[in-house]
């Protein structure tokens, strides 16, 4: 079997068999938001992994994603469903208006560039209260999928229906995400990420390949607001917040930010560390600061590309 | 999982006698809203503690499941799910924001668990939904006792400054919006970011608005102590009023004593304790809760502490009289609360109105010679 699809596989086994283990349906929570953060994580990667840009404000596209099904149902009419796809794509138009002329430059300037932006949606988020509500936040309508199922036959509570739906919505980003890496694109993202120079000289046009990465990290992330908006039912400004932001990244580069797996490990580590610790609440700074400074020491790479190598080592 | 059950059925059936009440909280004790959620899971703990030396409710004692939500909804969404789904809780006391609370009170609903916010905004319970209380008058209410102060002093025209945060932003539009019934026109209406350090620009221009005979400042945190020190420094001589975020003495030490001078907000009872009147059916609630939330903790109480107390109080009172501790019956014993005096104002809820408090509940109060002192 293909890597590929071994990793496509355990993932789809892990969604499906860990309800077994669950002593509560709280759980069916924490998965349904480990799913959401590692599809918004798995974007990083192709941008940071595989592109090798850094984006800070990629929670403004989650922002846009997540307001678009707060917002189009009730002012435009549209479908929450079809509101996810509007989302999707005014993330997709925002974030080539604003790569189009950063990416052409070398160096880091697409973290400053997405940054601002970042805070700027966030900003707007907050202050246009009479479309936004402000800070307060905002209720988001029903997706109604979960109604068809009943009628179909399928009665999921709320907590298993959001943990089943984000499981094979993830499973579907991590299946598009691994196709794109094997493919001409993946191969020459790699490249200029390897060298940008070698790249350039066998004709490469760079700032366009970046530009793609750009996008397609950013319909990810705005892909996973809206998830959080809709299972959530309500959502504020926090979700573009710069913090949000930083949780991304810090997610990819602890599991490891060139590979799926690693981003998906890194979104559960980080999204259950705070559940685990709430005993000493105090004390969660601190621990996910020594995590990371471990895992940067240790495990250069991230988790899982860093394991994987070891255990590949040892059989050779 | 089966053993899992086996042995929590094995321990139940064992310990008949050990019965106990859970309740839950998730409470914004760290983050950007540390300054109200600190004082209100210190005031929770130290009440469960001192039910429970009492001998709890009914004999049977209260446990208490708080997180800290940090002021994140997406959090405070996850920790009310656990509190339901995985603890297990009768009720939960909660949600410091705004934000917070309306992400506890889906859950709650949903799971059909009485909830008792302790944030401000009217939508927690505008409209009523069965089981989301809360303890805090409202931002209008907050305005239209200041209106009402100023319509007895006979100032018709106001220049607001205002904080843009969700606490400052929401009661700038609850205040435009009753305005007119107190024959007030608002005749400016300037903002400020929450982490401005001068807002001498529009105090200047509210100065110079002709005809204006009060200033009004709708904010929480360390906003309003700024424009209160800018008011003096400009030696702007109109009256000066405050909302009932600033309502503790923090305010007063960060504005400066001298600066806070006759400046009037709406607070609570809280405040004042020792200038209530005998015979006042808050004063034996404030007394106790004052004295025994100072020796536990060694600093001053505060308007935010004492919401968690009442909505503690509401609850644990619920509880005792519905004399069971199943939800349903909560939910109703709750809402059937009559004259219950406590630190904010004194509860009575129905059907219809979920937050129990009416204008009473506030006193107008002046800041004399770094002290607070009721006006008459």
């Amino acid at each position: 079997m293909t890597p590929k699809n071994a990793t496509l596989l355990a993932l789809a086994i892990l969604i499906a068999l860990s309800p077994i283990f669950f002593p509560s349906s709280f759980y069916y929570r924490v998965g349904a938001l480990i799913f959401v953060n590692a599809l918004a994580v798995t974007g990083i990667v192709i941008l940071t992994g595989w592109a090798g840009q850094i984006s800070l404000g990629h929670a403004g596209f989650a922002g846009i994603g997540a307001y678009a099904c707060a917002l189009a149902p009730v002012h435009l009419g549209l479908h929450p469903a079809l509101a996810v796809l509007l989302g999707a794509l005014i993330s997709a138009v925002l974030a080539w208006l604003v790569g189009r002329p950063i990416l052409r430059l070398k160096g880091y300037y697409l973290a400053v560039a997405s940054l601002g932006m970042g805070i700027l949606i966030s900003m707007v988020l907050n202050n246009e209260r009479d479309l936004t509500r402000g800070p307060d936040g905002i209720d988001v309508p029903e997706l109604g999928l979960r109604a068809l199922l009943k009628d179909a036959g399928l009665d999921l509570s709320n907590g298993q229906f959001w943990y089943f739906f984000c499981g094979i919505v993830l499973i579907l980003g991590a299946w598009l995400a691994l196709n794109l890496r094997d493919s001409a694109t993946g191969r020459a993202l790699r490249a200029l990420h390897g060298s940008e120079v070698a790249a350039k000289t066998v004709g490469m046009d760079v700032a366009r390949l970046k530009l793609q990465a750009f996008v397609i990290s950013a319909v990810y992330a705005s892909i996973s607001g809206s998830l959080l908006a809709l299972q959530n039912k309500f959502i504020t400004p926090d979700v573009a917040g710069f913090m949000h932001s930083v949780e991304m990244v810090t997610m990819a580069v602890l599991g490891g930010v060139g590979s799926v797996a690693g981003a998906i490990f890194g979104a559960a580590v980080l999204t259950l560390l705070p559940q685990v610790l709430t005993v000493f609440a105090e004390y969660e700074q601190l621990v996910l600061g020594l995590v990371m400074v471990l895992v940067m020491i240790f495990l250069r790479e991230g988790v899982v590309p860093s394991i994987l190598r070891k255990i590949r080592g040892r059989g050779e | 999982m089966k053993t899992f059950l086996t042995t929590t059925a094995l321990i139940a059936l064992a310990l008949p006698a050990m019965a106990e009440i859970k309740l839950g909280a998730s409470i914004s004790a760290t983050g950007p809203a540390a300054f109200l959620g600190d004082p209100e899971l210190k005031t929770l703990e130290m009440l469960v503690e001192d039910l429970n030396a009492k001998g709890g409710i009914n004999g049977e004692e209260v446990v208490l499941v708080a997180y800290d939500d940090n002021g994140d909804p997406n959090k405070a969404r996850t920790f009310a799910t656990r509190l339901v789904e995985d603890d297990e809780v009768v009720a939960i006391i909660g949600g410091t924001t705004t934000g917070t609370s309306m992400s506890i009170l889906a859950v709650a609903e949903d799971a059909e668990i009485p909830f008792i916010s302790l944030a401000g905004a009217i939508d927690i319970i505008d409209p009523v939904k069965p089981f989301t209380f809360k303890t805090p008058h409202t931002d209008r209410m907050a305005c239209q006792k200041i209106f009402e102060d100023m319509q007895n002093r006979g100032f018709t025209k106001v220049g607001m400054i205002s904080g843009t945060d969700g606490f400052g932003a929401s009661m700038q539009a609850q205040c435009k919006s009753v305005a007119p019934d107190y024959g007030i026109e608002i005749v400016a209406d300037e903002t400020y970011d929450p982490k401005d350090a001068d807002m001498t620009a529009q105090l200047t221009k509210i100065r110079g608005v002709e005809g204006v005979q009060a200033i009004l400042n709708p904010g929480f945190g360390q906003g309003p102590s700024i424009v209160t020190r800018n008011v003096k420094q400009l030696a702007i001589d109109l009256p000066f009023y405050q909302s009932h975020g600033v309502a503790s003495d923090g305010f007063i030490d960060l504005a400066g004593a001298d600066a806070a001078e006759g400046v009037r907000l709406p607070g609570t009872a809280l405040l004042v304790a020792d200038l209530l009147a005998e015979d006042d059916p808050q004063k034996p609630v404030v007394d106790a809760y004052k004295a025994m939330f100072e020796a536990k903790t060694g600093t001053p109480v505060g308007t935010f502490g004492g919401y968690a107390h009442d909505a503690f109080l509401i609850m644990t009172d619920a509880i005792a009289r519905a004399g069971s501790a199943e939800p349903a019956a909560i939910r109703d014993a709750i809402e059937a609360t009559t004259g219950l005096a406590g630190t904010t104002g004194v509860y009575t809820f129905t059907a219809e109105d979920h937050l129990g408090l009416d204008l009473t509940a506030f006193r107008m109060l002046e800041i004399k010679g770094g002290k607070w002192t009721l006006v008459q």
